[in-house]
């Protein structure tokens, strides 16, 4: 038997009374479970053929996820914890609840959607793959998202970001739609885009103060063809007015210059 | 704006000597050489002149001098000639004025002022060409205690061990990136590890497919830009490196000018071809030791606790408070860049004047980890300013584990220390992602070259190993007794943790 297959055999077995199936659903009692266990518990089952996991009674559990290139749905009820979905290759999460910081950091591909809020720097240096909000995330969301080839990630926020949001962005695209703010009222974050370098980001009305070295302007065809489909998921995820969301005018923010430090040096 | 700045060197061509051949036209990078076909000569432009020295070195008939520019400004040594045309550059443009290599400073070197010790009538040296000598080293977490136990009458490890590397000698090939240098000088350095049986440090650019045969001889960087970082990227190295700070500019970020993101260098970084690769200060997921520990554990668990996690800082000044700290997060192996070590590119200011010398980070880290025992929870590796084998053995005399070494594998390939790197316009082929320039390194020569440094230097570390009567190099780490200060002072001695000579 290879390492591998023993070490399967073996978290299984200690933790068999954890595990449930039913319905080709893998169900799992995560309460007072260790990260280390748990992960590997997970890559255990899913690499087994598990197709849909659920794992209750999360309480802040790290790392859920990490490295993960199985295409697996997972289901969290309770609040993961840091590092969600970190070098993530492919799952689709669906969180139950809050996530906490580092949520898709360095993710390369997959999707996660959180029914409430999500904290720092979430999508940090993301590659691919989308992150669905439903609510608010904390600083420096976004920050250094880049694309690649055919890698675009995505990140679409429900309602508002705190400050540096999209710092360094390099590429990817971004929706902040402020669905919780009221008429007139706009988004605090302040050092939005700062050093955006690629990438775009939406913003529903015009909620957010952006640094210099971007500029706000108009949608055209393509970028509403771009929001339209990325508020339809969002709405499908959770439940929210399409037609209402798509009622205001969006507006985009791009980066002046692909060099924005061009200049900065003399020899 | 005319310029008030002199050319900093001459170019004198004997033209008794010279036969008009071009090779110096065509080898410079920097226009300085140029033919004129109306009078058959070759005049050169002294402004371009870096003083690399590949036109005189590849002059058939030696007839290429270049000298130091002898009409300078009235000198003192106050007003450097450095320090006057620095003020002049940036009078002239308002930037921040930008170099390679490492601090070129008269200070800080601690290694000149330290010497080996050797047996003599009350303990045997041993000649290491015809005795054993054990110079292979183990980097990553040693545990506190073995236990054993007997399993049908045969002795067996019961304590389960932590991922290690092996390295044959105790040098490995320092963090540099496909971008900051060219491919064929990473293949020649990924070639050269695998031969000798040590790492190659993939730097922050990421490791291009081609490499990925050298893998198991690699440690693949994560940086502040992430760039290139994807699953298979962390699977296949060796062990995975945290960049936290480099000795050439700690506390700031890098700056992969666009133009030198060419589109294969784009394709490694995973990136648009022709935008700025920026490199953020800090690790935006790390603001303390609770956040690094988060990051290499989310580290070990994306690759399976089967890899030593490194974490790489500059030295500065609380080191060794932050190295505590940095062992208790985690990291199996701890890198420290001293203020001699290099880079591609940094404002000038930050390279001369932020950081300490490796020297004294190296004791001092090392005596910390030992007064809180918990020395044996990670491995130092020493970077900065390894210029020689008798580096090596004093480093490891005052405490490190291992040594990397950058600068010398450069100047090793053909690297003149120019300090031009920033411009991307390596004559040596060395410093750029220019296709047409990087074809002057050959990855088949330039990996014998570097072999061959490797053999050389592991050959003398036994030598003086040798010479103190040492076998094997475990005797020899943060053995200060090993060592004697010469022109220090006390405080300086204390620091370093050795006695003055005679003493």
């Amino acid at each position: 038997m290879l390492e591998e297959e023993k070490a399967i055999a073996e978290i299984s077995a200690k933790f068999l009374p954890r595990v449930k199936v039913e319905n080709e659903r893998w169900k799992i009692d995560a309460d007072g479970m260790y990260y280390k266990d748990l992960n590997r518990l997970l890559r255990a089952i899913s690499s087994n053929g598990a197709e849909k996991i659920e794992i209750h009674n999360v309480y802040g559990q790290r790392y859920i996820g990490t490295d993960l290139d199985v295409e697996v749905q997972i289901d969290i009820y309770g609040t993961p914890g840091n590092d969600l979905g970190a070098f993530m290759n492919g799952p689709r999460i669906m969180v139950h609840g809050n996530a906490q910081d580092g949520c898709g950091n360095t993710m390369n591909e997959g999707q996660i959607v959180v029914h409430g809020s999500a904290g720092d720097i979430t999508g940090h240096s993301m590659r691919g793959g989308k992150i669905f909000v439903r609510d608010d995330v904390g600083y420096r969301v976004g920050i250094h998202m880049k694309e690649y080839q055919g890698k675009k990630p995505q990140l679409v926020i429900g309602g508002t970001a705190q400050d540096f949001l999209g710092e360094y962005m390099a590429g990817g695209v971004i929706i902040v739609l402020g669905l919780n703010l009221s008429e007139g009222e706009c988004c605090t974050a302040k050092f939005v885009s700062t050093g955006m370098h690629g990438g775009v980001i939406y913003e529903r009305g015009n909620i957010l103060e952006v640094e210099k070295g971007t500029k706000v302007m108009k949608v055209g065809k393509r970028d509403t063809r771009v929001i339209e489909n990325l508020v339809k998921e969002f709405c499908e995820h959770f439940g929210a007015d399409y037609e209402k969301v798509m009622s205001a005018q969006f507006c985009k923010i791009v980066p002046v210059s692909k060099r924005p430090y061009g200049k900065l040096y003399s020899y | 704006m005319k310029t008030y700045l002199l050319p900093e060197y001459l170019v004198e061509r004997d033209q008794n000597r010279c036969i008009r051949c071009k090779v110096c036209v065509n080898q410079c990078t920097y226009d300085t050489h140029y033919y004129d076909a109306e009078d058959d000569v070759i005049c050169s432009r002294d402004e371009n002149c870096v003083n690399c020295q590949r036109c005189v070195t590849f002059c058939p008939t030696h007839a290429i001098t270049i000298r130091k520019n002898p009409n300078a400004n009235t000198e003192n040594y106050n007003w450097t000639l450095e320090a006057i045309r620095d003020v002049k550059k940036q009078a002239e443009t308002g930037g921040v004025i930008l170099t390679g290599m490492g601090c070129d400073k008269p200070y800080f070197t601690y290694w000149d002022r330290l010497l080996l010790n050797a047996s003599q009538v009350t303990n045997p040296s041993i000649d290491p060409l015809r005795e054993p000598m054990e110079i292979r080293t183990y980097l990553g977490a040693k545990p506190d205690k073995l236990e054993m136990e007997l399993e049908n009458g045969n002795v067996a490890l019961k304590t389960e061990l932590t991922p290690q590397l092996c390295l044959d000698t105790p040098i490995m090939f320092s963090a540099m990136s496909y971008g900051a240098i060219s491919l064929n000088v990473h293949e020649a350095l990924a070639r050269a590890a695998t031969e000798c049986g040590t790492y190659f440090n993939t730097g922050e650019g990421g490791l291009d497919q081609k490499l990925y045969k050298y893998c198991s001889h690699a440690i693949v960087q994560v940086a502040s830009g992430r760039f290139g970082v994807h699953p298979k990227y962390l699977d296949v190295g060796a062990a995975v490196e945290i960049k936290i700070g480099q000795g050439a500019k700690p506390g700031i970020g890098g700056h992969l000018p666009g133009e030198k993101v060419t589109a294969d260098v784009a394709r490694t970084r995973m990136i648009p071809t022709g935008t700025d690769a920026l490199s953020p200060a800090p690790q935006h997921d790390i603001y303390s030791i609770e956040d690094l520990r988060q990051l290499i554990y989310a580290l070990k668990e994306a690759t399976d606790y089967i890899k030593p996690i490194s974490v790489k800082i500059a030295a500065v000044h609380n080191s060794a408070a932050i190295a505590s700290g940095m062992v208790r997060a985690g990291a199996d192996i701890i890198a420290l860049d001293g203020v001699r070590g290099a880079t591609g590119a940094a404002p000038k200011v930050i390279r001369d004047n932020v950081g300490i010398p490796i020297e004294l980070a190296i004791a001092q880290v090392d005596q910390r980890l030992r007064e809180e025992g918990i020395r044996n929870q990670a491995s130092i590796v020493a970077a900065g300013g390894i210029r020689s084998s008798a580096d090596v053995v004093k480093a490891i005399a005052l405490g490190t584990d291992a040594v990397y070494i950058a600068t010398a594998a450069l100047v090793a390939i053909g690297c003149t220390v120019c300090q031009k790197c920033y411009t991307g316009k390596c004559p040596w082929g060395i410093a750029t992602c220019d296709p047409w320039i990087s074809k002057r390194v050959n990855p088949d020569i330039a990996s014998e070259r570097l072999a061959n440094l490797l053999r050389g230097w592991s050959l003398e570390i036994k030598d003086m190993m040798g010479g103190m009567g040492i076998n094997a190099i475990e005797s020899l780490r943060g053995n200060r007794l090993a060592l004697r200060g010469v022109g220090l002072t006390e405080t300086e001695l204390k620091i370093l943790g050795v006695k003055m000579a005679g003493d």
